[in-house]
């Protein structure tokens, strides 16, 4: 219903400004309200009952993490983090997608690997990082290949199910008009699984982003999921919140960014 | 026949079977069809009598398992650019604009689109200013209009149609029966048009040919002599009523052995 309210906004320009002006505005507004309720009440209830900051700590303070010089470190592990996520999603994602287009054309070989797909997307990967540690150090290495192993297997197995789709008609129609085999992958079957392709991209990413802080908290020493580790053995709590905080808005980011994705190139699909 | 200089579509001794693992499916044997360029036919018959698997088979979509089909001089043995084809429901692509989905022909076969000529087709059709559409935001009726735009937008000699209009409601369906008329008064397409409407195919049709089932044969060909432009109301008179009439008793009492009427006209 809202779906196609915003389609038909996006169709024509008074649509959008309308959109914006009458129910977009409230909701704006709403939102707005809503946080400023939960975040005072929280602050308000905490102080009110003299909740110590070790146990849980103030809005307040947890916002103050933010303009102090502790925030410079946090940054910096955040770098890290967001490097491995990057980089093992990179691999893990293209990996992946290139993958499921490639063994969903292929029935036979799918059948013999999916069992293999399916252990890897229930296997818990962070169980997997001691071994990896040991195999490839301290480093940046474990981590990347970590999220690797659960974004790529989510990404390959939701776009599988895309590449399944298929369409015997709209394929007929591209061959009558001459396409080869190529131009029916790139003009058919890719839009078509697109919608299950963004799909599998962003609980790939979100598991990636998962994984990455699990890893870092089982040693190395740097990230920002070692830093979480240290900010609770020390009791440093507006610490540890600020940097929760900073994971729960990348994941947001993360969300969306593809959300988004996909409005632009699967929206077609209500 | 002039076979050289008229681009006839020619059908000959086409035989079709189909592997399953119960056994062949015989859907096709022994078609003969000679459609000469210009002429607009329908194919009528009961429900799996190998109607699809022979226009497939003339759009190069599949081949036969004996017997031959040309255009002209040519033979077809995949699908040939003088030869469009029209679906069922429209089959447009969703993700696709209407002027995309337009161009989607010539994309494949990397030619620049006809802006000119799409245009003016989308004029024709009543979809002027349409273009920029997306498939969802159109009726069926218009869906189906575009449809046509993209099968004539390359300017084929031959257009297929299977079941186009089978979606549509009986009232759009006239509408889209009568711009067929129109456009084919204008363009001459040879046009091959199966449908489950017998209506539908005496209104449009030069030559109805009946197809009985198992294994997938012409049974009867009839001429419409209906004079052209044909108007709605043809479908009120008597007479129009009486050829429909006389070729729904032939599918339904369809001889055993249907070689004996092939190729009456
Ligand atoms: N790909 C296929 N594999 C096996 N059998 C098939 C295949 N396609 C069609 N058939 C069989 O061939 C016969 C003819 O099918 P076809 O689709 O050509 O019939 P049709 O006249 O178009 O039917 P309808 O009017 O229902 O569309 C049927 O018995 C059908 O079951
Ligand atoms: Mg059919």
């Amino acid at each position: 219903m809202s779906q196609s309210n915003n389609n038909a906004g996006l169709a024509s320009p008074t649509g959008l400004a309308s959109g914006l002006g009458g129910q977009g505005m409230r909701e704006v507004v709403a939102i707005i309200a809503v946080a400023f309720i939960v975040i005072g009440g929280g602050e308000f209830l905490l102080r009110a009952f003299d909740v110590p900051q070790f146990i849980l700590p103030t809005p307040s303070a947890i916002g103050a993490v933010f303009a102090s010089s502790e925030m410079a470190t946090i940054g910096q592990h955040y770098g890290y983090t967001l490097v491995e996520l990057f980089a093992g999603y990179a691999i893990g994602a293209s990996v992946g997608l290139v993958l499921a287009a490639v063994i969903t054309q292929f029935p036979f070989v799918e059948k013999v690997i999916t069992p293999y797909i399916l252990l890897l997307v229930t296997t818990p990967m962070l169980a997997l990082v001691p071994l990896l540690i040991l195999n490839f150090g301290f480093g940046y290495a474990p981590r990347i290949i970590a999220v690797a192993l659960a974004s790529g297997p989510m990404v390959m197995i939701n776009a599988a199910t895309g590449f399944r789709r298929v369409d015997t008609m709209k394929i007929a129609l591209a061959r009558s008009c001459g396409a080869s085999t190529l131009q029916i992958f790139t003009k058919i079957r890719v839009p078509m699984a697109m919608p299950m392709v963004i799909v599998g991209l962003m609980i790939g990413a979100i598991f990636g982003m998962i994984t990455a802080v699990g890893a870092e908290m089982s040693g190395g020493g740097f990230g920002l999921g070692s830093r979480l580790t240290t900010y609770s053995s020390t009791l440093r709590m507006p610490e540890f919140f600020a940097c929760i905080l900073i994971l729960a808005v990348t994941g947001i980011t993360i969300y969306a960014f593809f959300f988004w994705l996909g409005k632009k190139l699967a929206g077609w699909e209500s | 026949m002039n076979q050289t200089t008229d681009k006839a579509l020619n059908v000959r001794g086409a035989t079709k079977t189909y592997g399953t693992q119960t056994g062949g499916v015989h859907a096709l044997k022994d078609v003969d069809l000679t459609v000469r360029q210009g002429e607009f036919i329908s194919i009528v018959g009961p429900s799996g009598c190998g109607k699809t698997t022979l226009l497939w088979s003339i759009a190069g979509l599949h081949k036969l398992t004996s017997g031959a089909i040309a255009l002209g001089d040519e033979f077809i043995t995949g699908p040939h650019p003088s030869i469009g084809m029209m679906f069922q429901e429209a089959n447009l692509l969703p993700w696709r604009s209407i002027r995309k989905n337009i161009e989607l022909p010539f994309e494949i076969r990397h030619r620049r689109p006809d802006a000119a000529r799409i245009d003016s087709l989308l004029n024709r059709v009543g979809l002027g200013g349409f273009g920029d559409r997306m498939p969802r935001e159109l009726s069926g009726g218009m869906q189906q209009r575009a449809s046509i735009v993209r099968a004539l937008a390359s300017d084929p000699t031959v257009l297929l149609m299977d079941e186009p209009f089978g979606a549509l409601d009986a009232f759009t369906r006239d509408e889209m029966n009568k711009l067929v008329e129109e456009i084919w008064l204008e363009s001459r397409k040879t046009v091959i048009l199966i449908t489950h409407s017998i209506a539908e195919a005496v209104f449009l049709a030069d030559k109805v040919y009946i197809m009985s089932a198992r294994p997938g044969q012409i049974s009867r060909v009839i001429d419409v002599p209906f004079p052209r432009p044909r108007s709605l109301d043809l479908m009120e008179t008597r007479e129009f009523f009486d050829l429909v009439n006389l070729i729904k008793h032939d599918i339904q009492h369809q001889p055993k052995v249907p070689n004996a009427a092939r190729g009456a006209a």
